[in-house]
């Protein structure tokens, strides 16, 4: 015989609330327990309820700053989130765990774990930055905010907003991450690990990038001083010179 | 032992060679659209195909046909098996790459008969052991619903199979041995429920493919239906399916069962892996009455034998100590100190069938990959569990696993340190 609060729904109720102001009176913690013997009381929260998103990114997607293993969710747009994880169930992003992890939610559901994670406020931390030289670092730059257009290649300004901050609701900001984030990322395109809906503007971009090309922009996006305004920029603020498959579906849907 | 099932395989298939070319001819030649007896506008009844759509649903067609992200029945899936790799084939009505010209005798056939278009035998990765208890009427009903699909070129991945398997007349001898044609035939003892429900789990649900163990032909001993068995390739295991005494789902109500196939979550357990995704495509889909003629057959499944009690491999207690330590810091939080969960929310530990399944996989590789039920119309907000690849060590999850495998009233076998890193690096797919 299974007996849990939640056959006795007045004491369960009453033992949330307890559990819930034993919460924010210790300031932190995630154990709640009301008493030994009664089932864990559990809350009805969102943040509760993906245990297996924050147990890697962070209870607010604040991510591993220090590794960069772990992508910052926090504060990037939601659009955007919420593609990513159709794009892990899809398989147009590969990686096992993420595929495994999305792979039967709802286009509902993950809509609401993206808002969830945009709408986390936290401070940004530096991250370890490769030794670069001085000669990298202005190539980077010059990659950066002028781009090359010899080589078709537009300034990252152009889609991802004047303080590459990213735009509303879709496209993601590039300040504040970490190195081997950026350059595993642009690394993933070219090796179609990580892909988006066709006419995959950011693959073209990242098979015009040399090696070191990919190298110099991560390292001078990881290690550019950041705005004091990190939020992405107003929707409709930027027109990209490339035809991008996410975005052109997301205009006609909206 | 795999080796052996190989080298026997190998000796049965020189005995069938040698058996002469006359047992080799088969083949036979399809029947062209124009000359099926089916009335071609019988197919486009709205009616029909609505019924065909209900019933590919029930018997999650689209799981196999259909590739991660891909267009629904276009084919693709790569399907690993011990013998080699197989794609699943497009089964939308395209003519060159599709059913765009198979008529419905061809269609009956494949179903009933295990055997392709031009009468090539099926391999069996393709479930005709259990869709051959398929009626004809309801095939027909699946048949008109997918010509009613769009059709989409999608051509077929060349078979991933070296020899013998590749020699599709190897199969003769496998069928001979595990094959049995033939629709399902009413109990007439038992109830219309009840044979309802016998048909869709032994038919078109195909349940046994996967609950039931195999031996190293990949072949399934008829007497032992839905006893489970370890998954070949994606190391889950699927559970014993009866409720009675000894049997995995003992204790289980109708309501438990229904639950759990309608919503991915039940008082007992939660769907996850596999199951995840047959609830998730097919069985939440399915109708209450089917639901409860489905749970009313697995509930007459048949008591099973006491397990006599096993010789620990070694002594467990450090390990259960070092786990319970694990468990108390990592897991009591969610799923209680007794074991026992939170009602609705978090499963019980304690008596759960996928906890105590024989080899200790499934609780593994749950630790291990965490992850959310799948999302349903019943649980439209799941709560999801944290993976702890990346926080605990190999010894730290066979402890925990270990402890949980034998405390309160589970009594099942310890999971060693080895088994975890063989199970950490198993593919997810």
């Amino acid at each position: 015989m299974i007996t849990t609060a939640a056959q006795h729904p007045r004491f369960a109720h009453g033992l949330a609330i307890l559990a819930v102001m034993a919460l924010w009176l210790g300031g932190a913690g995630t154990a709640l327990h009301a008493a030994d013997d009664a089932a864990p009381a559990v809350p009805d929260t969102l943040q509760q309820r993906i245990a297996a998103c924050t147990a890697c990114h962070g209870t607010h997607g604040e991510g591993s700053p220090d590794s960069g293993f772990f992508p910052r969710l926090a504060g990037k747009p939601a659009g955007y989130l919420a593609r990513q994880l159709q794009d892990f169930k899809d398989g147009l992003r590969k990686y096992a765990p993420m595929e495994y992890t999305t792979r039967f939610l709802s286009p509902e559901y993950m809509q609401e774990i993206a808002q969830y994670f945009a709408a986390q406020q936290v401070a940004y931390s530096p991250s370890p930055v490769p030794r670069v030289s001085a000669d990298i670092m202005k190539r980077g730059e010059t990659l950066v905010t002028q781009g090359d257009p010899a080589r078709q290649l537009p300034a990252c300004g152009a889609c991802h907003g004047s303080q590459l901050t990213g735009v509303q609701p879709d496209i993601p900001g590039l300040v504040g991450l970490p190195y081997d984030y950026i350059s595993s990322q642009l690394g993933s395109w070219r090796t179609r690990t990580r892909a988006m809906a066709a006419p995959d503007c950011m693959a073209e971009i990242a098979n015009r990038l040399s090696d070191a090309d990919i190298s110099a922009v991560s390292a001078y996006l990881a290690t550019r001083e950041l705005p004091a305004d990190m939020h992405a920029q107003a929707p409709g603020s930027v027109k990209p010179p490339l035809h991008c498959g996410v975005l052109e579906a997301n205009r006609s849907g909206a | 032992m795999k080796f052996i099932g190989r080298m026997v395989l190998l000796i049965v298939v020189l005995a069938v060679l040698a058996a002469g070319w006359l047992f080799f001819r088969g083949g036979s030649q399809p029947v062209p659209r124009e000359a099926s007896k089916v009335d071609a506008t019988a197919l486009k009844d709205p009616a029909l195909i609505a019924k065909g759509q209900y019933l590919a649903t029930v018997g999650d067609c689209a799981a196999c046909h259909t590739t991660q992200g891909g267009i629904p029945y276009a084919g693709g899936r790569v399907l690993a098996t011990p013998f080699g790799n197989i794609t699943a084939p497009n089964i939308t009505p395209d003519h060159a790459t599709g059913l765009g010209d198979w008529s419905f005798e061809d269609f009956w056939q494949a179903l009933h008969s295990g055997k392709g278009r031009h009468g090539e035998l099926l391999y069996p990765v393709f479930s005709y052991t259990s869709y051959t208890k398929v009626h004809r009427d309801d095939a027909l009903a699946i048949y008109a619903y997918l010509q009613s699909l769009p059709a989409t070129n999608n051509p077929a991945s060349p078979l991933g199979l070296t020899f013998p398997y590749n020699v599709r007349n190897s199969l003769k001898a496998w069928r001979a041995l595990y094959f049995k044609e033939g629709e399902y035939q009413s109990e007439r003892s038992k109830s219309a429920s009840w044979n309802r429900g016998a048909y869709l789990v032994q038919g078109l649900g195909h349940c046994n493919e996967c609950h039931i163990a195999r031996d190293a032909l990949g072949g399934a001993r008829d007497d032992a239906a839905l006893s489970g068995g370890q998954i070949p390739e994606q190391n889950w295991y699927a559970p014993d399916l009866s409720t009675q005494a000894n049997g995995g789902l003992q204790g289980w109500s109708e309501d438990d069962i229904v639950d759990l196939l309608k919503t991915g979550k039940s008082a007992r357990g939660t769907a996850f892996g596999p199951m995840a995704e047959v609830v998730a495509r097919s069985t939440q889909h399915i109708q209450d009455d089917d639901l409860r003629s489905i749970a009313e057959y697995l509930r007459s499944l048949p008591p099973r034998p006491t397990m006599k009690p096993v010789e620990l491999p070694f002594d467990t207690k450090a390990l259960a100590d070092r786990g319970k330590g694990v468990y108390e810091k990592q897991c009591a939080d969610c799923h209680g100190k007794d074991g026992k969960g939170v009602s609705g929310v978090y499963p019980p530990l304690d008596g759960n069938s996928s906890v105590n399944e024989p080899t200790g996989i499934n609780a593994t590789r749950v630790v291990l990959l965490g992850g959310f039920p799948p999302a349903t119309q019943g649980n439209a907000r799941p709560y999801s569990m944290p993976p702890f690849a990346q926080q605990l060590n190999d010894l730290d999850v066979a402890a925990v696993v270990t402890y949980i495998r034998t405390s309160w009233s589970n009594r099942a076998l310890p999971v060693r340190e080895r088994d975890v890193s063989t199970f950490r690096h198993t593919p997810i797919d």
